[in-house]
C-alpha cells in the first residue's frame, strides 16, 4: 500500500472506513471532493425556521430541563452530523466544515442558540468551505446562531430610533470578535475606536423570532445612523455599510494570513513553517479568498505529506476509530454523548476562540488515560473479526513494526485491538 | 438488591430485543442457573492448583509456593483464591486438572474461538448459544460484548454498566511502552497511569497491584439479574490479564483476586439462587510447564478449569494427572492434556440443565467419542 493514499485519508479525511477503496490519485481525489457538496443526510433537516420555531416555544412555554424543544432539535441533528461524518465519502470536505465551523465557533454554552446550531453548519458554512471566504464571513455574521451566540440581535445604535429611548443600547461582542477571531486578528493593529465603529455598522442586524418570516432581519429602527470611520475608510450607514465593512475585512491581507496560519496549523503541523503559511496566504489573495484554492495548497505542500504531526483530537480520534471499525448503524456508540466524556462536547467550546489546536492542548494526562478506556471499551465489539487486518486496513504502511508486535501476543483480540486504537500512529494523523 | 436487580433486568434484556425469549421462561427445569466465565490470555493452571505432590514439579518451576491452600495433600490452590477454597471447604468447588479442549493451537485468538465454538475450529456460533436454543430460556452476556461463546441463531440479552471498561494493568502497561517514544502522548500516558493510581512498579509487573478492572462488581450484577425471577437462566462472563510471559509471580494476583473476588460477589448477589447453581470457569489453554528466561510461562496446553456453584459435587479434585516427570510433558514442554474440555461442559449440560445426548451432539459437533462426565453436580 502506498504511504501517501492512507495517510491522505489520515490527514485530511477521517481515517479509512472499513474497507473503503484506497485513493490511487490521492491529491486528485482530495480536490474532487471540493466539487460536489455532500451534505448529511438529516431528517428534519436543520434549518434557521424550525430551530427559530423551537426557540420560540421554549421561550413560551418555559420547559423543565430536558423538555426543550431546541435541545431535542439539536440531539436530533447533532447525531445526524456526527453520523455523517462516520460514513462520508467526502471526509475531507467534511474536514473542512470542521475546521470552518470552528474557526467561527457558535456554542451550546451561551446564548439561545441551541435549535440553529447544526442550521449554522448547513446554511452559513457547508456552502461556502468550496467558495469564497467573504460569502462565508457575511452568511456567518447574518446567522441566527451568531447573531444570538454573540448577543447582536439586541444591539442598538445610540442614535438610532430605537436607541433613543434609552432602555438598550451598543453591543460589542460580536465586531470584536469579527476582528480579533474571524478575520484580521489584532496582528492588523485595529484599535478599541475600530471595534465600537463596526459595532454600530452592525447595529440593526437581527433575527425575527416572533414574526414572520423567521431569521436575520434588518432593523432600521435600531441602526446608529450616519457614516462611520472604521480602519482608515468611511462605511456609508444602512445594511449596505456592514456589508462593505465584511467585504473589506474578508480581503485584508491580514486576514489572508490569519486564515493560512490557521490552515496551515491545523492541517499540517502545531508550529506551522512561514514558507508553507505564504503559500496559502497567496493563494488566498490571489484568487481574493477563494477557499477551494486555499484548501487546494494545502494539499500541495510537500510537508502536508509528512506523517503523524498532529494529534488526533478527541473527536477526531472517535469518528477514526468508529470507522475504522465500520460496524453497523444500529452498534455504532453514541458519539454525541462520548464526545463530551472525552472533553469535547459537539459544538460546545468553552469560547468563541473554539477548540484549541495545538496536541499539547488535548493530551492531558487524564484526558488520554480516558482515550484508552473508552478504547478498551469500544474494542468489546470487534467481536470474531482479525484486529491485525483491521490494522492493515486502517494504518496500512503507518503500523509501526512493534505495535504490530504487541498485537500479535496480545491475550486476546479485543486487547489487540486496543492497542491498535491506542497508538500513537493512529491517535495522530 | 431486587430494586437494583430489577432495573439491571429492565436495563440489560430490553437493550436487546428480549421478546420472543420471555415466552420461554417456564421452559428451565427447576430453575438452573448455569454460568460461564471465560478466561482471555491463558490462566497457567500450574500456577492456579499446584501439583505440588509431583517429584518433577520443583525441577520446572523451583520450590513450590508458601502459603498455598490445601486441596487434599497434592495440589494446593494459589494464596489469592482464598474465596474458591472456602467454596472448596464446603464442597461447592471441583477444580479439574490437565484439561484441554481438542486442539492443539498456541495461538490465543484461534484457541479462544475453538474454546468458545466448542470444535477444533471456529464455527458461527458458540456452544454455550447453541445450550440456549436447546434450552429456550433467556440468557445474557454480562460485560460490553457478546463473546462468540453466546453469539448465534439464539437471541441474547447483553448488559454492562455504564461508564468506560478500564483494561487491566498489564494492558495499561502495554499501551503505556509501546507509546512512550511519543513525546506528546507518552508522558501524557505515564502522568495519566500514575494520576490514577498505578505506580511505575506494578506497570513494568514488579509488584502485586490490586486489578482495578471492576469484575466482582460486575459479577455482582449478573448474580443479582440471574436471581431475578424474570431474569436469565445462561449467562456469559469474561476476564482478561492471563496472558503471564514475564514476572508470573506478580502479574497473576491480581486477575487470581479479580477472579476469587468475582465469584465471592456472584454467589453472595444470587443468593438462595446458588443452591441452583453451576459455573464453568475456563481458558483457552495452559502455560509452559517450565518457567522461562524472564520469570514467566508461553502459551502451552493442558491447564486447569473450575467448576463451582451450590449444585456442584465438589470439595475434591478432579484429574487424570499426567505426571511432570522425563518424558510425561506434551511436546515436551506443556502439561499433558488428559480430560477433554468438552466432557466436563457435557457433564453440566447433562447433570445440570438436563439435556439429552441429542441436543449435546448438536451442541458439540463431532463430540460423539467424548463421554459427558459424570456426578458433577
Amino acid at each position: 500500500m502506498d504511504t501517501r493514499s492512507i495517510h491522505a485519508l489520515i490527514r485530511f479525511g477521517l481515517g479509512r472506513r472499513g474497507t473503503e477503496q484506497l485513493p490511487a490519485d490521492p491529491g486528485t481525489w482530495l480536490l474532487s471532493q471540493l466539487r460536489a457538496a455532500d451534505p448529511p443526510r438529516i431528517d428534519p433537516f436543520p434549518s434557521t425556521a424550525s430551530g427559530l420555531a423551537a426557540l420560540r416555544d421554549d421561550r413560551a412555554n418555559k420547559p423543565m430541563p430536558g423538555q426543550s424543544k431546541a435541545r431535542a432539535l439539536f440531539v436530533a441533528q447533532a447525531a445526524g452530523e456526527l453520523g455523517h461524518a462516520l460514513t462520508t465519502a467526502a471526509p475531507f470536505q467534511e474536514r473542512l466544515v470542521w475546521f470552518w465551523t470552528n474557526h467561527f465557533t457558535v456554542s451550546l454554552r451561551r446564548g439561545e442558540c441551541t435549535g440553529v446550531a447544526c442550521a449554522f453548519i448547513e446554511e452559513a458554512i457547508r456552502p461556502h468551505v468550496a467558495g469564497r471566504f467573504s460569502d462565508m464571513l457575511l452568511a456567518v455574521m447574518r446567522h441566527p446562531a451568531m447573531l444570538l451566540y454573540l448577543d447582536n440581535g439586541r444591539s442598538v445604535g445610540p442614535n438610532s430610533l430605537a436607541g433613543e429611548n434609552g432602555k438598550r443600547g451598543l453591543n460589542e461582542n460580536l465586531a470584536r470578535e469579527c476582528l480579533e477571531l474571524h478575520t484580521v486578528s489584532p496582528a492588523a493593529g485595529y484599535t478599541q475606536d475600530d471595534v465600537t465603529a463596526l459595532a454600530r455598522i452592525l447595529t440593526g442586524w437581527s433575527i425575527e423570532i416572533q414574526g414572520e418570516p423567521q431569521g436575520f432581519v434588518f432593523r432600521p429602527r435600531a441602526h446608529e445612523p450616519g457614516e462611520h470611520r472604521f480602519m482608515g475608510h468611511t462605511v456609508p450607514p444602512g445594511e449596505e455599510g456592514g456589508i462593505a465593512a465584511l467585504q473589506f475585512l474578508a480581503n485584508h491581507p491580514a486576514t489572508h494570513r490569519f486564515l493560512a496560519t490557521k490552515l496551515v496549523r491545523h492541517f499540517v503541523a502545531d508550529e506551522p513553517a512561514s514558507a508553507d503559511i505564504r503559500r496559502v496566504e497567496a493563494a488566498l489573495r490571489d484568487t481574493k479568498g477563494d477557499l477551494a484554492a486555499a484548501a487546494g495548497a494545502l494539499v500541495g505542500l510537500e510537508s502536508a505529506w509528512q506523517p503523524g504531526t498532529k494529534l488526533r483530537t478527541p473527536r477526531e480520534f472517535v469518528i477514526a476509530a468508529i470507522r475504522s471499525l465500520d460496524p453497523p448503524e444500529d452498534r455504532r456508540p453514541n458519539t454525541l454523548g462520548l464526545l463530551g466524556a472525552l472533553g469535547e462536547p459537539f459544538m460546545a467550546a468553552p469560547a468563541p476562540n473554539g477548540w484549541p489546536d495545538k496536541a499539547a492542548d488535548w493530551a492531558a494526562p487524564e484526558a488520554m488515560i480516558r482515550r484508552i478506556d473508552w478504547a478498551n471499551g469500544f474494542a468489546g465489539r470487534l467481536g470474531a473479526r482479525d484486529p491485525v487486518e483491521i490494522a492493515d486496513l486502517t494504518l496500512g504502511p503507518l503500523l509501526r513494526p512493534a505495535t504490530l508486535d504487541a498485537m500479535r501476543r496480545a491475550g486476546s483480540r479485543r486487547d489487540a485491538f486496543t492497542l491498535m486504537l491506542t497508538s500513537a500512529e493512529f491517535q495522530r494523523r | 438488591m431486587m430494586k437494583f436487580s430489577r432495573r439491571a433486568t429492565l436495563l440489560g434484556l430490553t437493550a436487546t430485543a428480549m421478546g420472543p425469549m420471555s415466552l420461554a421462561l417456564a421452559a428451565v427445569p427447576g430453575d438452573k442457573r448455569f454460568i460461564v466465565v471465560v478466561l482471555r490470555g491463558a490462566m497457567d493452571g500450574m500456577a492456579a492448583v499446584v501439583p505440588h505432590g509431583d517429584p518433577g514439579l520443583s525441577a520446572l518451576r523451583g520450590a513450590a509456593p508458601q502459603g498455598l491452600l490445601d486441596l487434599g495433600g497434592f495440589y494446593g490452590l494459589h494464596p489469592a483464591l482464598a474465596g474458591l477454597h472456602e467454596f472448596y471447604r464446603s464442597g461447592e468447588l471441583l477444580p479439574v486438572h490437565a484439561i484441554a479442549g481438542p486442539y492443539r493451537v498456541r495461538s490465543h485468538f484461534e484457541a479462544q474461538d475453538f474454546l468458545e465454538s466448542g470444535a477444533d475450529h471456529r464455527m458461527t456460533s458458540g456452544w454455550l448459544n447453541r445450550t440456549v436454543a436447546a434450552m429456550a430460556c433467556p440468557a445474557m452476556a454480562v460485560g460490553v460484548s457478546v463473546p462468540l461463546l453466546l453469539r448465534g441463531p439464539s437471541q441474547i440479552a447483553n448488559w454492562a454498566p455504564h461508564g468506560m471498561a478500564e483494561p487491566a494493568p498489564d494492558l495499561y502497561a502495554a499501551i503505556a511502552a509501546l507509546n512512550q517514544g511519543d513525546r506528546v502522548i507518552g508522558p501524557a500516558i505515564a502522568a495519566g497511569l500514575k494520576e490514577r493510581g498505578f505506580s511505575a512498579r506494578a506497570l513494568m509487573g514488579k509488584t502485586e497491584e490490586t486489578n482495578r478492572n471492576a469484575f466482582p462488581a460486575l459479577a455482582a450484577s449478573a448474580g443479582a439479574m440471574l436471581a431475578a425471577p424474570d431474569g436469565p437462566r445462561i449467562a456469559a462472563m469474561e476476564l482478561g490479564g492471563w496472558d503471564t510471559h514475564t514476572a508470573q509471580a506478580n502479574r497473576l494476583v491480581g486477575p487470581l483476586k479479580q477472579l476469587d473476588a468475582g465469584m465471592v460477589a456472584l454467589k453472595t448477589a444470587l443468593g438462595p439462587a446458588w443452591k441452583q447453581t453451576a459455573v464453568l470457569i475456563m481458558t483457552e489453554f495452559g502455560r509452559t510447564a517450565r518457567i522461562n528466561g524472564t520469570g514467566g510461562t508461553d502459551h502451552g496446553t493442558g491447564g486447569v478449569a473450575f467448576v463451582l456453584g451450590g449444585a456442584v459435587k465438589g470439595g475434591r479434585i478432579l484429574a487424570d494427572w499426567p505426571g511432570l516427570g522425563a518424558g510425561k510433558l506434551f511436546e515436551n514442554r506443556d502439561l499433558a492434556p488428559t480430560t477433554d474440555l468438552r466432557s466436563v461442559a457435557k457433564g453440566l449440560l447433562a447433570g445440570h440443565l438436563g439435556l439429552g445426548s441429542a441436543a449435546l451432539e448438536q451442541i458439540f459437533p463431532a463430540s460423539a467419542g467424548v463421554t459427558a462426565a459424570k456426578g458433577l453436580v
